[in-house]
């Protein structure tokens, strides 16, 4: 068990956490917008429904998300679905998604999981964003003869991204180390292929946490970019 | 007919009537300011003005035109954008909008409007030269208000005074018919007031209808054809400057007056 080896093994299983990262982060932004806009919705049932969801998702655990929903995949599947597409890429590609039986389906159940928790995190964030801009932006626009749409898209958004900045930060810096928690149903990320070398060596446990210390200083490098990148205005 | 004539103008929030039977005239090139005190309903009779807030029953015709009416609480969106365009309305808190720069504020809606006139691909030529225009006239007005220096400024780096300016020369930029104002210098220092009063001033010179609402006394009798004092949602009294300042005949009036009088002489 040479350096060589655990890095290779570390990087194949960090590139899975990078995926799930990337993927959740490309589903939950929308999908965060879209539930913050239900909750502020003027119409009552929807936004009753949705404050309910929102209290829901985030007041379970994400790890008991993962499972339901892993479990509701696998009930729904009788066709063995997931299963068969495994083996295709398995046979086809040399490409295997996890271990002690977990695919693609556990996967695809993790990407959900994920998604649907931090779109709800996401939303109260978008939410007191876009409630924290005072309505005289909007009365402006208002009377400068501007659509609803206009207003949003030219006056509030940008003064609500420059405001979310710092929470949103935290919230994806949270996400990358919450990847960890796809583990629990086999899919082999980081942790789970260091964890596979603890019988001969306790290392690779150390190594895989400079992975996420690289990944977060380079994200909140980003974010601190970004953050000056916004600073020429005061909003 | 009044150039603006607004009849029987009623609004409540809920069970507070906040306008009573409103009705107002103005005149073409005249400055209307409106004074009293707060509750008086003031505001509200502004934003009803500038389709804020919608009266829930009155009239209101500009030009010859009926703006506000029995039907026209079912006016779509873009007939109420249109609507709007017949005013202008500067706020007291200024509400430029920070993140662009003082000629990104003013030219910002007329550009919007353009976009939705002018197909930007299609008819290139037109369009840059409509462009152009918005550019020349936002630079006019910033001349105007005396702020050439400051195009490439933002917000956050004037002096409230000198975004009370800008947010003129923003409202300015749409050729409104009627330029309202709600209490332009009340968020300002003491000091800064005289540069956004100069410049209404010149704009009365001009010709510019105004409404303002106003709690600067000695401006409103400077400045104003015509004086209208709210109390309790109705108007009170009004008239020409001297006559409603210097021979005020109902008792709300005398006693606000006084109340205002004694404040600034403490």
């Amino acid at each position: 068990m040479s350096f060589i080896e655990v890095t290779q093994s570390l990087l194949g299983g960090f590139a899975v956490t990078c995926l799930l990262f990337i993927l959740t982060l490309i589903l939950s932004l929308p999908l965060g917008l879209l539930i913050s806009f239900c909750t502020m919705s003027k119409f009552k049932p929807l936004k009753f429904v949705f404050k309910i969801f929102v209290w829901i998702i985030r007041g379970v655990p994400l790890m008991l998300q993962i499972f339901i929903i892993y479990f509701l995949v696998r009930t729904a599947d009788g066709a063995n679905f997931w299963a068969k597409l495994d083996t295709f890429f398995y046979f086809e590609y040399g490409v295997q998604f996890g271990k002690n039986g977990a695919g693609l389906g556990a996967f695809i159940a993790v990407l959900i999981a994920f998604a649907i928790n931090y779109a709800c995190y996401f939303s109260e964030i978008f939410r007191g964003g876009i409630e924290s801009i005072s309505k005289g932006q909007h009365e402006a626009g208002m009377v400068l003869g501007l659509t609803k749409k206009q207003i949003f898209s030219k006056i509030i958004l940008l003064q609500v991204i420059k405001r979310i900045v710092p929470p949103m930060s935290n919230e994806i810096i949270t996400l990358v180390k919450d990847t960890a928690l796809s583990n629990s149903i086999g899919i082999v990320e980081i942790i789970l292929q260091a964890k596979l070398f603890t019988q001969q060596a306790i290392w690779p446990l150390f190594y895989s946490g400079v992975f996420y210390l690289i990944f977060v200083g380079i994200l909140t490098l980003l974010f601190g970019y970004l953050e000056k990148k916004l600073s020429y205005f005061k909003a | 007919m009044a150039y603006l004539e607004i009849k029987n103008f009623n609004k409540s929030f809920g069970n507070t009537e906040v306008l009573k039977g409103i009705d107002l005239q103005v005149e073409k090139g005249q400055v209307v300011s409106i004074i009293g005190s707060s509750g008086s309903g003031k505001t509200t009779l502004l934003r009803c003005i500038n389709f804020l807030e919608t009266p829930n029953s009155g009239e209101m015709i500009l030009d010859g035109v009926s703006l506000i009416n029995d039907l026209s609480k079912n006016d779509s969106d873009a007939l109420l954008r249109e609507k709007r365009l017949n005013f202008g309305l500067v706020f007291q808190s200024f509400n430029l909008f920070p993140q662009y720069s003082v000629l990104g504020n003013i030219t910002l809606a007329p550009t919007l409007l353009l976009n939705d006139k002018i197909n930007k691909r299609k008819q290139k030529e037109e369009y840059l030269k409509e462009k152009t225009n918005i550019e020349n006239d936002a630079k006019a007005l910033l001349e105007k208000i005396g702020l050439t220096d400051k195009a490439n400024s933002y917000p956050c780096e004037l002096s409230g005074g000198q975004c009370q300016r800008v947010a003129i020369a923003r409202a300015l930029a749409l050729k409104p018919k009627i330029l309202c104002f709600d209490e332009p210098t009340s968020a300002l220092d003491p000091e800064l007031t005289g540069e956004v009063l100069k410049v209404i001033r010149a704009l009365k010179d001009e010709g510019t209808t105004m409404i303002i609402v106003t709690h600067e006394m000695g401006f409103a009798k400077n400045v104003s054809d015509k004086v209208v004092f709210m109390a309790d949602g109705v108007i009170e009294e009004e008239g020409d400057a001297k006559s409603v300042f210097d021979n005020p005949k109902s008792e709300k009036l005398i006693h606000f007056l006084s109340s205002v009088n004694n404040k600034d002489g403490e």
